[in-house]
């Protein structure tokens, strides 16, 4: 069990290593002359008017809010398909349920226009 | 062990080798340790192959939808020319832009590779290639790619570009959109194998591949796989005619190199992915179980190339659009209705009898998929008077 495991942490570091070696050779050979004007932000040959950071609409952080439930709803549903088979009748009328009120919450956000992008 | 078994396993044959040579003067858990490196490295060696192969085949494959030929100068069939793209790309300059957020502007490019690597660990490329069979599989795999987000968020955050914060957010909100009908697509198949190992996915599909009970479970599966690798037609984050380049902007040799190599394996990986869950993985007559991963990989593979040959890039209200009030609806039915047909033929026994028992399931999980598929053709007509849902609802 543990040592399926092992293996995954091998490759973690190995996955680390690779970019990092890649990118330190890449120090090593490559020039480096920078001057102002090649450091200066691109943006179609004109300096940036005003701060990069800008603000976002909340569109954003309304799907971010649906995301978050509709993916907390498949830690759910992931269990109970891997024991479905065992389980009987009253399982998949849960379920059923569950999945019922979810897509109730997908039909309000839909109506209250909140899935349309403006 | 006999020719035919090196043929269909060249890995064990030489991992056994070796656990015989070194199992000689090093202690057991040194054998077992160096064997993991060695694992790990080939996999990475092939994925880095994968990388170089697929950017060729890329150029080859959208150049003759096009009407061109293609990369032909360096090498025969410019087969050469990804080599000679790597040295380029690793010998330019590296720019770092004011005002850029140093730490996480240099950190990304390397976070961005780590998940589209470790996806590799569960994906079976053979009978017995594969890494680690973990009970969890898929949802390592789910876990993992999703984390590339935070990578791109980090590119479009830390360059000091407005392009690039654009591209990030626009990535967020794509990427997390979709990531709930691949996930919920998946539910059909690990419903039927009641397993989330993928060696067990890939086991259970030895009379019949998935695709013919879950085909649209299938097409919602890969939609959504191109749109989470962030691939024509959904590649809105890094728009050219729109954003520039979107995240990747301000990135510019090997660093630019590692968004695409971490963007081609994770095409390679989707492949892999939707060919391990319903094209029934390494199962195949004849040729050794490998060859028919890569032939199933590849072909989809070249689907995704062919949607970039084919289809114009869709706009974000499209976009998110088809992810929410298509595709999340249409997975969640496909789970209802695959639970209910899953009941149904258990119930009449025609789990293990043979063809015929298997013959008649495809063709009831068939015609269930038909009907979900008429009725979400006839919801979604625009020719239905005004409804919540459709063409009409998007012009509202």
């Amino acid at each position: 069990m543990l040592s399926d495991y092992t293996i995954i942490g091998v490759f973690a570091i190995v996955a680390i290593l690779f970019p990092i070696a890649g990118l330190l050779t890449a120090f090593v050979v490559r020039p480096h002359k920078p001057n102002p004007i090649k450091r200066s932000t691109y943006e179609c040959g004109l300096e940036t008017i005003g701060e990069t950071w800008v603000q976002f609409k909340v569109q954003y952080y309304i799907y971010a809010l649906v995301f978050v439930i509709f993916d907390i709803e498949t830690i759910f549903l992931y269990p109970w398909a891997v024991v479905y088979n065992r389980l009987g009748l009253f399982a998949l009328v849960e379920m059923f349920i569950f999945l019922a009120i979810l897509v109730a919450g997908l039909i309000y956000a839909w109506r209250k226009g909140d899935l349309r992008w403006v | 062990m006999s020719i035919i078994d090196i043929i269909n396993n060249p890995v064990a044959f030489v991992g056994d080798l070796l656990k015989s040579v070194l199992g000689g003067f090093l202690p057991s858990w040194a054998t077992t340790l160096i064997l993991m490196i060695l694992v790990v490295s080939v996999i990475l060696g092939f994925l880095v192959f994968t990388m170089l192969f697929m950017t060729w085949m890329e150029r080859k494959v959208v150049g003759r939808i096009q009407d061109r030929l293609g990369p032909n100068r360096v090498g025969p069939l410019g087969l050469l020319q990804p080599i000679a793209d790597a040295i380029k790309l690793l010998t330019k300059e590296d720019i770092t832009p004011v005002g850029a957020d140093r730490v996480v502007y240099n950190l990304a490019p390397i976070v961005v590779v780590i998940p589209a690597l470790m996806v590799f660990a569960v994906i079976p490329f053979g009978r017995g290639m594969i890494a680690t069979d973990l009970n969890i599989g898929f949802l390592y795999i789910v876990a993992i790619s999703s984390t590339s987000t935070i990578a791109i968020l980090m590119a479009g955050w830390g360059s000091n570009n407005k392009y690039s914060l654009l591209g990030g957010m626009r990535a967020v909100a794509q990427f997390v959109s979709y990531e709930i009908p691949m996930v919920l697509a998946a539910v059909g198949v690990i419903l039927l194998t009641g397993s989330l190992s993928m060696g067990v996915i890939v086991d259970a599909q030895a009379s019949l591949p998935f695709i013919l009970l879950q085909p649209i479970g299938f097409l919602i599966f890969l939609i959504s796989g191109v749109s989470e690798v962030n691939r024509s037609p959904f590649d809105i984050p890094e728009a050219e005619s729109e954003i520039v380049a979107g995240y990747h902007i301000e990135y510019s040799g090997l660093k630019f190199a590692m968004y695409f190599l971490a963007e081609f394996i994770s095409a390679f990986a989707i492949s892999a992915i939707a060919t391990t869950l319903f094209l029934g993985g390494w199962q195949g007559p004849l040729l050794p179980p490998w060859a028919w991963f890569l032939i199933k990989t590849y072909i989809l593979v070249f689907v995704m190339m062919w949607l970039r040959g084919t289809l114009p890039r869709l706009r974000v209200d499209q976009l998110m659009g088809l992810a929410w009030k298509v595709l999340v609806p249409l997975a969640l039915v496909n789970i209802m209705v695959t639970g209910l047909v899953n009941s149904f033929t258990r119930t009449q026994g025609w789990w293990g009898i043979g063809w015929s028992g298997s013959l008649l399931t495809a063709l009831t999980f068939l015609v269930a998929n038909f009907l979900m598929a008429a009725l979400f053709v006839w919801l979604y007509s625009s020719r239905r008077p005004a409804m919540a849902g459709g063409a009409s609802a998007q012009r509202a």
